[in-house]
């Protein structure tokens, strides 16, 4: 018997008001991999990953360890499903020790949150020399390290990360993709990543899912995904 | 002396309206023009405790916190779902019926007239009737009321407030529930403001609806954007100068059918070149 996927999405219909940007898509991650969502502006990668936290309403079954869920940004985290949304989303009067601190506040234990704190020190050195600097003086890397550092307080078992090289420099891009491999590799984290920075991304990934205009269109390995032509395809407008 | 001690009651009680009215609108955000009204009910109840209830002033000081905190939560469970704007203009809805209340409900608040003959506090056997006497009471209200506030900026229910401020939607995600937050935010700040409205009606020992308006909340807003937004010691400074700046105008010597209008002109004037040089207020870090 196949062992429940971590999470499991079933012809899920999510979006805003009462439009749907997806339409029934059916995904899973296992413990422990990187599966990368792919596609062009609008194609519906973020709504997935909002979908998942409960930040707009779905219809369709989302399944956790096999049992359905009905996500709330409220829960999630304490079941161990982590977001770091888009754009950064960093707190930019409070220092990055106090951005960290406010990712472990469903730990309710000041002692542990501060434990976990300075683990993930250890684990982003650039952060621990800035940690009483106002992260709004940040560049722009580090403050993406603040908010993969403030999604890992929680030290969730499926860590949601989307866009985490937007607008960032490919040496820093490099930087943060080895990063998320380590933590992958380390933690033995599950992470879904939405991303555009296909060539970064694929060879790190387990499965890759395309998609266009709110559809998966492909599923595949990385490599797979790398030697066919449906990303040029789906990016080209021809599907 | 009696002057000197009497600005220094003012600046006290306003100090107190605007810490209260930063942690509202500085550290969490929420633009509200409410805090006349919350003030005006800290007033009525101390009026009303005083000439009908016969009680004393320092009883109003413990129930006219209690008494708004109930009714801010009332209010800010009720506009939980608004935001900005559109929590900007519901406030200023509560301060028109509070207002409308305050002028009609002649029975309790004395309607037009007002409520006069408000007793002075009397503790420890000691009645507080001069400036001279009153004022370590104002002192030691607002001392509190720093205190307070200083240890909320200070504490994690503080940097979440600030987090709410800066970005709530982000703050969501990591389990926070915000309108919890911001509801306490509203109800703290509407129980510090009452005090404020006790401390006034006792030492005035009169009150009426015109002296809670929207001119009151204005002013506050002025205060706390002068002193520097999100700021304890900016709405301190804030106060201090927007009462320090119109008295001390009073002594330049401008004809006195004149005097009035060329005050506030200069009042004007030094507000639009602070706000010109000095956009984040004198301590602030953040514009509004």
């Amino acid at each position: 018997m196949k062992k429940n996927s971590l999470l499991e999405l079933k012809n899920v219909y999510a979006g805003y008001y009462e439009m749907n940007i997806i339409h029934d898509i059916s995904l899973f991650i296992d413990e422990g991999e990187i599966v990368a969502l792919m596609g062009p502006n609008g194609a519906g990668k973020s709504t997935i990953l909002k979908a998942i936290f409960g930040l707009i309403k779905h219809s369709g079954d989302l399944l956790y360890e096999g049992d359905k869920i009905h996500p709330s940004p409220h829960e999630l985290p304490k079941m161990g499903i982590s977001l770091v949304p888009q754009g950064r989303r960093i707190f930019n009067s409070l220092t990055v020790e106090e951005n960290i601190e406010i990712g472990g506040f469903s730990l309710n234990d000041e002692n542990e949150c501060k434990r976990r704190m300075e683990h993930l020190f250890k684990l982003f050195p650039t952060l621990e020399e800035k940690r009483s600097e106002f992260a709004g003086n940040l560049s722009g890397g580090q403050q993406q390290l603040v908010s993969i550092a403030r999604g890992l307080m929680m030290q969730p078992r499926l860590l949601l990360l989307d866009e985490p090289t937007l607008g960032l420099s490919p040496k820093i891009v490099k930087e943060i993709f080895k990063t998320i491999k380590e933590i992958n590799e380390t933690q033995k984290m599950a992470i879904i990543v939405v991303e555009h920075n296909l060539h970064s991304l694929l060879p790190i990934t387990d499965r890759a899912y395309v998609l266009s205009h709110g559809k998966i269109v492909a599923t595949g390995s990385g490599e797979e995904i790398k030697n066919s032509d449906i990303l040029e395809r789906v990016f080209m407008g021809k599907i | 002396m009696d002057y000197i001690f009497h600005i220094a009651i003012i600046v006290s009680i306003y100090g107190i309206l605007a810490l209260a009215q930063n942690l509202v609108m500085g550290e969490t955000g929420l633009l509200t023009i409410a805090g006349a009204a919350f003030y005006g009910i800290g007033a009525y109840v101390a009026g009303i405790f005083s000439t009908s209830l016969g009680l004393n002033i320092t009883i109003a000081l413990v129930a006219a916190p209690l008494i708004t905190a109930v009714i801010a939560m009332i209010l800010g469970t009720s506009f939980a779902r608004f935001r900005d704007d559109y929590f900007l203009l519901a406030t200023l809805g509560f301060l028109m019926i509070f207002n409308t209340v305050a002028k009609n409900w002649t029975s309790l608040t004395g309607g037009s007239l007002g409520i006069a003959g408000i007793s002075k506090p009397h503790m420890f056997g000691i009645t507080l009737l001069t400036p001279e006497s009153f004022i370590w009471l104002a002192v030691f209200v607002l001392l509190i009321v720093a205190i307070i506030c200083y240890f909320i900026s200070r504490s994690s229910f503080g940097r979440a407030l600030n987090a709410i401020r800066e970005d709530e939607e982000a703050l969501k995600i990591f389990g926070y529930k915000v309108s919890t937050y911001k509801l306490a935010s509203f109800t703290i700040g509407a129980s510090l403001s009452s005090l404020a409205g006790v401390l006034f009606a006792s030492y005035l020992t009169f009150i009426d609806p015109t002296l809670f308006t929207v001119n009151e909340s204005i002013l506050l807003w002025a205060m706390i954007i002068l002193g520097g937004i999100a700021t304890n010691r900016g709405a301190l400074m804030g106060a201090l100068l927007l009462i320090l700046i119109p008295e001390s105008l009073r002594f330049i010597g401008f004809p006195d059918e004149i005097s009035g209008l060329m005050r506030q002109c200069i009042y004007g004037l030094i507000l639009i070149f602070l706000m010109l040089y000095r956009p984040k207020g004198i301590f602030g870090k953040y514009n509004l």
